[in-house]
């Protein structure tokens, strides 16, 4: 079956065989060489220094509406979180007044009011913090680790995957709730419970996934024609493996990146729906999703919003992702 | 969709036949649903799954509570409003509120053929008090003399002194001291007797266990763990509690919500507890076929002495404040829909000898002003030390207590102007081990149902010194002194007198605040009549009919 | 390649006892007395607390206890549960019901996310594709404690095709909803992972080879695009076998089905070690046996790729 060619998706190919090319076969056009596409191509080569591959990814990015419009929002996203106090007067997580319970908009009150008589818009707002950052430490931390440890498994096979992928399989097969309240009792966290035991819980217990999924899609590149060309060049098998296995295996691992990062946020939800997810003083949405699930009958739009602010946070980084797999994809890039 | 429905319909006519082929009676053909008050009808209820075989003993939780008071019979049982009654009981007789002698009514029969006398209650007894079965319930007979050998840790002696065997029908129980509300407790499970049969096989008992009472199992292995348990009428139980329907089939469910789902489907007849997800919208729901019925039960906030605000004139002080701080009034209404009573003292008023007019339950009273004073009085005298801001500690994998936690904290927050906060813990035994070892960080929400309709229990087992349930550690000896005075009182109207006396102690103290009674809501499907529920918020299973 | 199964099967070994010590750890480090939770509101009196302990070995050190349970296990005794009742017992009466569950889940979530995912990722760009987006992220941002309660509601309550709740017998209509529940989450990330492959080959040089050879689209399509872009999704449905089996604690609750997930929840909050031990222990067998399947698959899905 033929491969995608090595030389073009792997970063900077050897200049030898470039200049060799080049300069033999244009005897042999018929054609005026300006009016030939080649001519983008070879002008592109033969004077400017090799571009990375992320620095390849970057100009294409820049190009994309998906991009622009994603990184927009999450900037946005980010802005409320780091300046909740700009987007409203409520102080949070005070004024609960139970005659407001379940209140409809009023005066000041736009998105109307939860079961205890919060200001919902203020909820949503404080809560972004805590639920942006459980969602995207907790992603960073199990693409990191998970990332790390199923490229190695993938990659070198035999003992390495063996002792590796085992591992895995041991955590995977723990049950998170098991973990969860162990390690909400550990010193370090009982005292002071907050937005990082999360991200430590989630990551621990989440890291087998993205290595399962690393491991596939490394294992499905490492016998491809262009790793041998690479590894016949003298490039170390390290080498091989960061500069030119990974990168062809990261769209499987940006897709599952970009929901987990929801799935994180939800799960803490979920987490305090058994008693170990955030203390209840905290604000976040998945704290109030789960606090609105008893009156979802009777007020839904106390879920709706931040179910509304988790989606549209979610959206933005699957467009994110979506736009950075384009980017550095090598084979649609070619076009 | 139609034929749903009416499957299901057929296959509980079904389930009556079978269960009346089972039980052996050769009555008409089982109805079908049709025409009123059909007591051939199996009701299906809502039940969880019994933690512990099903021995009277080590039965200590509601899901297999709920089973035993059907399948046996003690010697008294309670009616829907606590009173006591007569069962297996002829008398139960007494001069000094010491000494008793029981007396058995003649014919009684364990559904084995076997006869009821005074030694399946001794046996039974003796069985759950001897610290060599490890008997869950064992301290329910702490009142008998010689309990103590008996119960001690590493004790061979296997019978208590107190009881004595007089003939097959007569018994006497001597007690370690005077209580005069003793015979009260004795339609409680703890007290229920054991055919000869259950002392072979304890283990294989409880899988399949044979009682005296209106009902038994429909058959071996009638109870599919986790998924229900079937109970037919016994014939020849004859007494208050006779079965009026073809059969109860508890239905297992894992939570409150999901069998609510199948109550408005009709998939289930009776539910005990409507969630709180539900409370706003079950009267919409069912209509008619709903009810509220106050019973003996409280929720409260206990607060331990050993934390250092909380204690001395200060602490007292602060207690009051917090009482004050909380509006009972607005968070039952709110948060419930009024399916709570807010509290006025620490009892339940279903009780006899209730009393809501005590001195001292203008401090259960809303009065943010007086609160507000009250807590600054106690700055003054020894102020707060801001580095243990309070918690509110609740366990979140049974009940749902989560909403009205947040609502008391907001209460005290917005009222006193204090950090405060809730404090879940994951699972129940954590909380219970903090509070055993004395290592609660900050109050502990506490729930109580009476196991038998007495002032009583709701006070010597929860606010005595030393005793089992006493989480906040209170300790005030003329409050235990007035306790051990009501039990040794002549009667029980004078014993409820100074119950209350002693009531008004806690109340100026406040080891706990109380917040509010339990009121049970429940529901019932189209298929069946009748429903009522009892003093201890259970359904009088045994009353329902079918349609 | 027998040579690789034997090998995985004995690595086997290690993850067993691996595990096994691990859990047995974590729940020998659980907070609280294991007694209390028995003991329930009213707490016991010391002497039924020593019995207790006593009873379940509870006074022994962790190793000790870990020790003792792998006895057991070997000689086929996996003991008895807190209540009681034969752990071997209770396992065989909620694996079928939640392997059926899961199975079923499994299937639904890999036939709707790799057809929906097929067509998002041929569509880029267009409706199909965006619609599907929105239906994703709908299935992720809402917990499935809501979306479950909300479908069993309406299915099951208002418009009354099925019951809200699982019988005993487990029916397999009556497992339909729980499973589509239960696999929805999985399903938004099948399909985005499909999605997203299939983006990446349709690119792919042998694509363009196959069409140039006078290909057929839809046999390109079926046959070399998709066959191609299966290795990640099929991944992701290996590990999720485990996960739906282990972790359908809230599914399992909101349909009332007896099975794995709620008895490993109730034995996690009672700090019934030999019942959780014994359950994981069955979970990591599935989950080891799932992934080696998922390994053999690679080879077959791509060929380039060979075990020594």
């Amino acid at each position: 079956m033929p491969e995608p060619t090595p030389s073009i998706p792997t970063g900077p190919p050897a200049p030898v065989t470039r200049t060799k090319t080049s300069a033999y076969e244009i005897e042999h056009f018929v054609a005026d060489l300006d009016e030939t596409p080649i001519k983008a191509t070879d002008s592109a080569v033969t004077d400017d220094a090799p571009r990375s591959l992320w620095g390849e990814a970057w100009r294409s990015l820049r190009r994309q509406p998906l991009f622009i419009l994603s990184a927009i929002l999450i900037l946005a996203v980010i802005f409320v979180a780091l300046f909740p106090g700009v987007f409203t007067d409520e102080p949070p997580n005070e004024n609960c007044l139970l005659e407001n319970s379940d209140g409809g908009p009023a005066p000041g009150h736009p998105l109307g009011f939860t079961v205890q008589g919060c200001d919902i818009l203020s909820r949503v707002v404080y809560g972004t913090q805590s639920s942006l950052t459980v969602g995207l430490f907790a992603t960073i931390g199990v693409v990191i680790i998970g990332g790390l440890i199923g490229a190695l498994a993938g990659f070198f096979g035999g003992w390495v995957d063996a002792i590796l992928a085992r591992l895995g399989d041991i955590f995977f097969a723990l049950p998170l709730i098991l973990g969860a309240i162990v390690v909400v009792q550990l010193p370090v966290f009982q005292q002071n419970r907050n937005v990082w035991t999360l991200v430590v819980i989630l990551v621990a217990f989440g890291w087998p996934q993205i290595a399962r999924i690393t491991r596939a899609a490394i294992i499905e590149v490492r016998n491809a024609d262009f790793i041998t060309a690479a590894r016949s060049l003298g490039v170390s098998p390290l080498g091989a493996l960061v500069k030119h296995a990974i990168p062809n295996a990261l769209a499987p691992v940006i897709v599952i990146a970009t929901i987990s990062l929801g799935t994180f946020i939800v799960a803490e939800s979920t987490l305090s729906f058994l008693g170990i997810g955030l203390p209840p003083s905290v604000m976040s949405w998945g704290n109030d999703i789960f606090a609105a699930k008893p009156s979802l009958r009777s007020n839904p739009m106390a879920i709706f919003w931040p179910g509304l602010a988790l989606s549209i946070t979610v959206l933005s980084f699957i467009m994110l992702g979506d736009a950075l797999r384009d980017a550095l994809d090598p084979k649609a890039r070619k076009r | 969709m139609r034929y749903t429905r009416s499957s299901t319909m057929l296959s509980v006519a079904a389930i009556a036949v079978l269960a009346l082929s089972a039980c052996g009676s050769d009555t008409d053909s089982s109805s079908d649903g049709g025409g009123g008050g059909d007591t051939e009808a199996v009701i299906v209820v809502d039940g969880s799954e019994p933690q512990n075989p099903l021995i009277p003993t080590s039965t200590n939780e509601v899901g297999g509570g709920a089973i035993l008071d059907l399948v046996f019979a003690g010697l008294v049982s309670y009616d829907a409003d606590g009173k006591s009654q007569n069962e297996v009981a002829e008398s139960i007789e007494t001069e000094d509120a010491q000494n008793y002698t029981i007396t058995l009514k003649e014919g009684q029969t364990f559904t084995n053929g076997d006869p009821v006398t005074a030694n399946s209650f001794v046996d039974a007894w003796n069985y759950g008090a001897a610290a060599k079965n490890a008997q869950l319930s064992s301290y329910f007979f702490e009142s008998i003399e010689g309990y103590d050998e008996a119960s001690a840790e590493g004790s061979t002696v296997e019978t208590m002194s107190g009881l004595e065997v007089v003939d097959d029908q007569t018994f006497t129980v001597k007690l370690a001291q005077p209580e005069s509300d003793w015979p009260l407790r004795l339609g409680y499970s703890a007290f229920y007797p054991l055919p000869a049969v259950a002392f072979e096989d304890t283990a294989a008992f409880g899988e399949n266990p044979i009682g005296n009472g209106p009902y038994m199992f429909a058959s071996d292995g009638a109870w599919q763990h986790n998924q229900q348990i079937e109970l037919v009428p016994n014939d020849e139980y004859e007494g208050p509690q006779e079965a009026q329907n073809g059969g109860v089939t508890f239905k297992i469910y894992q939570n409150d919500t999901t069998a609510y789902q199948d109550l408005i489907s009709d998939n289930l007849d009776v539910l005990k507890t409507i969630p709180t997800s539900d409370i706003k919208n079950f009267k919409n729901d069912l209509g008619e076929r709903s009810i509220e019925s106050p019973y003996a039960g409280n929720q409260t906030i206990a607060i331990p002495y050993y934390l250092p605000n909380w204690d001395g004139e200060a602490g007292k002080l602060r207690r009051q404040a917090l009482s004050m701080a909380i509006n009972r009034d607005e968070i039952t209404e709110v948060i419930f829909s009024n399916g709570r009573e807010p509290a006025k003292e620490f009892t339940a008023p279903v009780l006899d000898g209730f009393n809501p007019d005590l001195p001292g339950s203008e401090n259960l009273e809303f009065n943010p002003d007086e609160a507000k004073k009250l807590w600054e009085q106690a700055e003054e005298l020894e102020p707060y030390d801001e580095s243990e801001p309070l918690t509110i500690g609740y366990n979140a994998d049974k009940g749902d207590h989560k909403t009205w936690i947040e609502a008391v904290v907001n209460n005290i927050k917005n009222n006193l102007d204090i950090e405060v906060s809730g404090k879940p813990y994951a699972t129940f035994k954590e909380a219970r081990t903090d509070a055993t070892d004395e290592k609660l960080t900050g109050a502990l929400r506490s729930g109580w149902q009476a196991d038998y309709p007495s002032l009583y229990n709701f006070l010597g087992p929860i606010h005595a010194t030393g005793a089992g349930s006493n989480d906040s550690r209170y300790s005030n000896p003329e409050f235990d002194e007035k306790l051990t005075e009501g039990l040794a009182a002549e009667s029980v109207e004078e014993g409820n007198e100074m119950m209350n006396e002693a009531q008004e102690m806690i109340l100026e103290d406040l080891p706990a605040i109380p917040l509010w009674y339990q009121v049970a809501q429940g529901g019932w499907s189209n298929n069946v009549d009748g429903v009522e529920f009892g003093w201890n918020g259970v359904p009088l299973y045994y009353a329902i009919t079918g349609k | 390649m027998t040579w690789y199964i034997v090998r995985r099967f004995l690595q086997m070994i290690p993850v067993f006892l691996g595990a096994t010590l691990l859990v047995y750890f974590l729940v020998f480090s659980l907070p609280g007395d294991a007694t209390a939770a028995i003991c329930g509101d009213r707490g016991c009196t010391p002497a039924v607390v020593a019995g207790l302990r006593e009873q379940y070995n509870l006074d022994e050190p962790f190793f000790i206890q870990y020790l003792l349970y792998l006895k057991g296990v070997l000689t086929f005794d996996l003991g008895t549960n807190f209540s009681g009742r034969p752990i071997a017992t209770i396992i065989a009466e909620v694996f079928p019901t939640t392997a059926k569950l899961a199975l079923m889940a499994l299937v639904l979530e890999a036939v709707f996310g790799i057809v929906f995912g097929l067509v998002a990722g041929l569509r880029k760009g267009k409706l199909f594709d965006s619609s599907v987006l929105v239906l994703s992220l709908v299935v992720i941002a809402v917990p499935i404690f809501v979306l479950g309660f909300l479908m069993q509601f309406l299915i099951g309550v208002k418009l009354q095709w099925t019951n809200p709740t699982v019988s005993g017998d487990a029916t397999f209509t009556e497992l339909i909803l729980p499973a589509v529940v239960l696999g929805l989450v999985s399903f938004a990330y099948v399909l985005r992972l499909t999605r997203t492959s299939i983006i990446e080959n349709v690119n792919a040089d042998y694509v363009r080879t196959a069409t140039a050879k006078g290909l057929s689209r839809k046999r390109v399509v079926v046959v070399h695009v998709l066959r191609n872009s299966l290795i990640p999704v099929v991944t992701f449905l290996g590990a999720d076998l485990g996960a739906l089996m282990g972790g359908a604690i809230v599914t399992e609750g909101i349909f009332n089905v007896n099975g794995v997930g709620n008895t490993l929840y109730r034995a996690v909050l009672n700090g019934d070690g030999p019942m959780v031990v014994s359950i994981v222990t069955f979970l990591i067998l599935i989950f080891v046996l799932a992934n080696l399947l998922v390994d053999l698959l690679y080879a077959w899905l791509d060929p380039r790729i060979r075990y020594a």
